[in-house]
């Protein structure tokens, strides 16, 4: 009975583990066999035809989301480790477990509401959307997840390591920038890097903020195009060839994110190897 | 008697209301081994620490007395806690070499100084590695990572490190418990062979290692300097009943 028992537990966690599996083998199949077909030259070199013309791809809008990936990156990076470094440092203070708290709020604020916020801070002002307001509301998502993986892993790092740097005479900023954060270093670029993965595939909060472009544009004054909201927009429409191109841009952008997240991978041993020597 | 390098009188210690440290007073001598030994929570590392301000990290401290480095009181007004800490170096229980290379981590107290010349960098780490008894066995991989060297082996490059920006006074704080005997056997050389140069205070359990390296024996006990004398005056002759007892290993 005993063993009745165990082996139904193994088998229902087997189970689960199948059925957890299977939406991601089947997404993965439908992105690349309806996505493969509509890969082509052009759909990487160019943009979007005008209704009813055969053709054109997606060229702008893989730079596009390029683009904003990259300024969300340059916003959030700083300002994500810094607040991590501040979280880990003032672990005891009063602001500290407030901001702690803030950034877990902020983590599970839908992301459409931080796009409104960006349209309300960024767009309203400067009377159009842009590719700066695109990613600044990307760049609020992966601030949050930035901050608290910094500082979890500044705490993982042992507190010997810190009093070391101390007793040679580093001063307390000295020792942070020197020793702990380099220590910690793989682990937080994973973290940055699979949070900047993630804000590759929203389409909420650019929906008013970065809008969309059809042309190709670098100008981070302008609105860009994304193509995350190139595949909504195309997927809604009622042409076959755009449907298609969805797929496509699906397909891309799935192959995006996969890259990231090696690159995150492989990126985290080597610096780890390279501290264990 | 010796010279005196550090002079404490009067030296209390608080963590919040909680006094762990009462009225020590006591004279370290000057390129001399001085050993504080007492059972777990006598307050001899909160004390050795103290003599770098290594427990200022601590939230909710406060002491009351004097302890002076070359009649410097280093909790006076206008001590810069830093330049106190590059003459008065430290080596923890666990050994903490920063996970960079060999060379990087004995350079890395004169780095952060300012010192950025190659040669003399150089010049410094073999040096330094030199005076810790490591130079031979790791001088053909300077850059290879710290953390791959063995235990016995961390623990010198932690003295190198320490020894690397020139300090007089070194605090050791139980340095090679966690060390094998042969690995223990060459820290105990190498503190004697330190003693030349440096003003060396060592805190630890191993009473034998007491009477093996050093020349002043301090025996503390729930907060408070039992006895404090010469280390074969304290082992053979001690005038506290006390302290006979815990040498002999009557507790602790």
């Amino acid at each position: 009975m005993r063993k009745f028992k165990s082996n139904l537990i193994v088998a229902l966690c087997g189970a689960s583990v199948l059925l957890a599996l299977v939406p991601l083998a089947m997404i993965l199949f439908y992105v690349i066999s309806r996505g493969f077909s509509a890969l082509n030259w052009a759909f990487f070199t160019q943009t979007p035809k005008p209704v009813g013309e055969a053709g054109g791809g997606m060229g702008n809008a893989i730079v596009g989301t390029l683009i904003l990936i990259v300024i969300a990156g340059v916003i959030a990076i700083p300002v994500g480790v810094l607040s991590g470094v501040h979280l880990a440092e003032f672990k005891g203070t009063r602001f500290s477990s407030m901001v702690r708290f803030a950034a877990d709020v902020l983590n599970g604020v839908p992301s459409i509401v931080i796009g409104i916020f960006a349209y309300a801070i960024i767009v309203l002002p400067l009377k159009r959307f842009s590719a700066i307001a695109g990613g600044f509301a990307l760049a609020i998502i992966v601030i949050p997840v930035v901050a608290r993986t910094t500082e979890e892993l500044l705490r993982l790092v042992p507190g010997g390591l810190k009093e070391a740097a101390l007793a040679l005479g580093a001063t307390r900023a000295k020792a942070m920038f020197s020793v702990i954060l380099p220590a910690a270093l793989p682990g937080i670029l994973t973290g940055i890097l699979v949070a900047l993965a993630r804000v590759a595939g929203e389409t909420a909060p650019l929906l008013f903020t970065a809008f969309n472009n059809r042309f190709f544009s670098t100008n981070v004054t302008q609105p860009i195009g994304s193509l995350t909201v190139q595949v909504f927009t195309y997927a809604l429409s009622p042409y076959d060839d755009w449907i298609r191109q969805a797929w496509a841009g699906a397909l891309v952008l799935v192959t995006m994110i996969l890259i990231l997240s090696i690159i995150a991978r492989v990126a985290t041993r080597r610096l780890e190897r390279m501290a264990r020597g | 008697m010796d010279e005196v390098k550090i002079t404490v009188r009067d030296f209390d210690f608080y963590y919040g209301t909680n006094k762990v440290l009462h009225a020590i007073s006591l004279d370290i001598p000057k390129n001399r081994v001085t050993a504080l030994i007492g059972p777990s929570g006598c307050g001899k590392s909160t004390f050795l620490r103290s003599i770098n301000r290594m427990n200022d990290i601590i939230p909710g401290i406060r002491v009351d007395g004097k302890i002076l480095v070359d009649d410097v009181d280093v909790y006076g007004s206008g001590i810069d806690v830093v330049s106190l800490r590059r003459r008065v170096g430290m080596v923890f229980q666990k050994s903490n070499p920063f996970p960079k290379s060999i060379y990087e981590n004995v350079a890395y107290g004169l780095r952060i100084n300012g010192l950025r010349d190659k040669r003399k960098l150089d010049e410094a780490v073999s040096r330094s590695l030199d005076r810790a008894a490591l130079l031979d066995e790791v001088k053909d991989r300077l850059n290879a990572s710290a953390l791959a060297l063995s235990g016995g082996q961390q623990q010198r490059l932690c003295i190198a490190r320490a020894l690397a920006v020139d300090p007089d006074v070194l605090l050791m704080d139980e340095p090679a418990s966690a060390l094998d005997p042969i690995a223990t056997q060459k820290i105990e050389e190498l503190v004697f062979d330190l003693k030349k140069n440096y003003t060396i205070v060592i805190v630890t359990h191993n009473m034998q290692q007491a009477a093996r390296v050093s020349d002043r024996t301090a025996f503390f006990m729930l907060g408070k300097l039992v006895e404090y004398d010469d280390t074969r005056t304290i082992f053979m002759n001690p005038s506290v009943k006390l302290t006979e007892d815990y040498i002999t290993g009557r507790f602790g």
